[in-house]
């Protein structure tokens, strides 16, 4: 697998309220599993655990290979909805089940689309918006869930 | 140790319990952290990493990755090391409530362990600067389950993020399974751990007296009815036989619009009952027409429920049998 950074478009200006549709898909973001993702990921959340970046230690306490950690299932979640959502989006709400594992060598796809959305802005100008989204990797749903957003009510910034 | 009591007795007891001290992040919100992180997941957001781009997008300054949460109270690699060690000479770890419900569920052989869920609601973005504090109950544990994984307990920790002025910035609940390994049903690290789907126990039964039976006839029928004396018209709640005004035995019932305000409102998060879900705002709400009555508050969480709060009715049916009302804030729109 090559170790090619992760690229995803991002999108400069904030996607606002007015452009935004229920029912509408999130572009897709597929990742590859490499394990210097697994690893740096798990590492910059602080996290040391050794299942998490030796893959001999992991195979003693029962697992296949080393595995993501939920933090980086976490940043990978935000991220993907920030890439579609632009600077100015404000996360309230990241709510995640876990399933199979991601495991090195495998690739994980993060699909998901928007269901649903406030139809007036708050005093802030601001509406919330709620995508549900999974990332499936060779094994099954690696991740299940919902992520709420508020974005500004029209004319992107 | 009392043989008397169940592995499920002595896990419940720990429900409602502090998980452990509180902990401080080792390091304020800072630059160089978010780094790593942004770097490391390919994010290429600017607002965390460049001032200017923040402040453009409406934030006052460079901005965490909210998904970030956890990693500021992370312990690091020394702390990591030194407790890893001290596992596998299998000393007894700390009698934290946290470790006792572990160490209770490892003696029963639950020895594996899996997070599942992991829900975050986050009250502001974390700016440079910040350093936060983390404070952690036990929420919930689950009676024995049969999991893909194996037959194991769910447990469940609910978190809350402060700043340094002790303000609220985020919560989070965090559910792991502690499962007896090779019980499984499913084939291994293919299947997520489900939950059993057991069906969930219905509400208490209202007690239904001659006096009281118009109001739950009326909220199965989606109507708020307040009693009323047809001798004299005051209106009356909860429904009794005669009118504190005129002791008249006559009465007919009036439809409340529904409008109203609190009260008055507890939230109650322990002892958790299975029928109802938690943080449950229960309150007195006094109806436009003067009477008051109690009832579930939908909707709303402990941080926004306040005193004179508008509130609107709605119903909720329970079950074939149990409809009741159930108020929002008056100015959430509901399609019910």
């Amino acid at each position: 697998m090559s170790k090619a950074i992760v690229e995803h478009a991002f999108r400069p200006t904030t996607r606002s309220l007015d452009e935004v549709t229920v029912g509408e898909a999130l572009p897709e973001l597929v990742v590859p599993l490499t394990r210097t993702l697994i690893v740096s990921t798990a590492l910059a959340s602080r996290d040391y655990q050794d299942v998490h970046h030796d893959a001999e230690l992991a195979v003693q306490r029962g697992s296949k290979d080393i595995f993501m950690n939920i933090l980086s299932t976490n940043g990978l979640v935000g991220r993907y909805v920030t890439d579609w959502a632009g600077p100015g989006a404000v996360l309230t709400d990241v709510n995640i089940r876990l399933g199979a594992p991601n495991y090195p060598d495998d690739t994980m796809t993060l699909t998901g689309s928007v269901t649903s959305k406030d139809e007036g802005a708050d005093a802030d100008g601001k509406g919330a918006v709620e995508v549900t989204l999974r990332g499936a990797n060779g094994l099954g749903d690696h991740v299940t869930g919902t992520v709420r957003l508020l974005l500004p009510a029209g004319g992107a910034r | 140790m009392s043989g008397a009591l169940s592995l499920d007795d002595k896990l419940r007891a720990f429900v409602g319990q502090a998980s452990g001290p509180p902990t401080k992040g080792r390091h304020p919100v800072n630059e160089p952290m978010i780094t790593h992180w942004v770097e490391a997941m390919g994010d290429h957001n600017p607002v965390y990493v460049d001032a200017e781009a923040a402040e453009a997008a409406g934030f006052k300054g460079i901005i965490a990755p909210p998904t970030m949460l956890q990693a500021w109270i992370m312990r690091g690699l020394r702390a990591s090391l030194v407790s890893d060690a001290a596992r596998d000479a299998g000393a007894a770890t700390a009698d934290a409530p946290s470790d006792q419900v572990m160490a209770l569920l490892e003696e029963a052989g639950f020895t594996s362990v899996v997070a599942t869920n992991c829900d975050q609601h986050y009250e502001r973005p974390l700016v440079l600067g910040d350093l936060l504090e983390v404070s952690s109950v036990i929420d919930s544990i689950s009676g024995e389950k049969q999991t893909g994984l194996g037959i194991g307990h769910f447990i469940t920790n609910r978190l809350e993020y402060r700043d340094q002025r002790g303000e609220l910035v985020a919560t989070m609940r965090f559910r792991i399974l502690k499962f007896k390994p090779g019980t499984g049903t499913a084939a291994p690290a293919a299947v997520a751990a489900t939950e059993d789907p057991a069906p969930r126990p219905l509400r208490p039964r209202p007690a239904i007296t001659q006096d009281n039976s118009f109001f739950f006839e009326g909220a199965r029928q989606h109507k708020l009815l307040i009693q009323r004396c047809s001798n004299c018209g005051t209106l009356r709640h909860p429904p009794r036989p005669s009118c504190a005004v005129c002791r008249s035995f006559a009465w007919d019932t009036l439809e409340a619009s529904g409008k109203g305000t609190i009260f008055s409102f507890v939230v109650n998060h322990y002892p958790q009952v299975p029928a109802f879900d938690y943080p449950l705002v229960v309150a007195l709400v006094e109806l436009q027409e003067g009477t008051r009555l109690v009832a579930n508050v939908s909707g709303i969480i402990r941080e926004t429920a306040a005193i004179g709060m508008a509130v609107e009715a709605g119903f909720e049916d329970f079950d074939d049998e149990l409809s009741l009302p159930v108020f929002h804030p008056a100015d959430e729109t509901r399609t019910d």
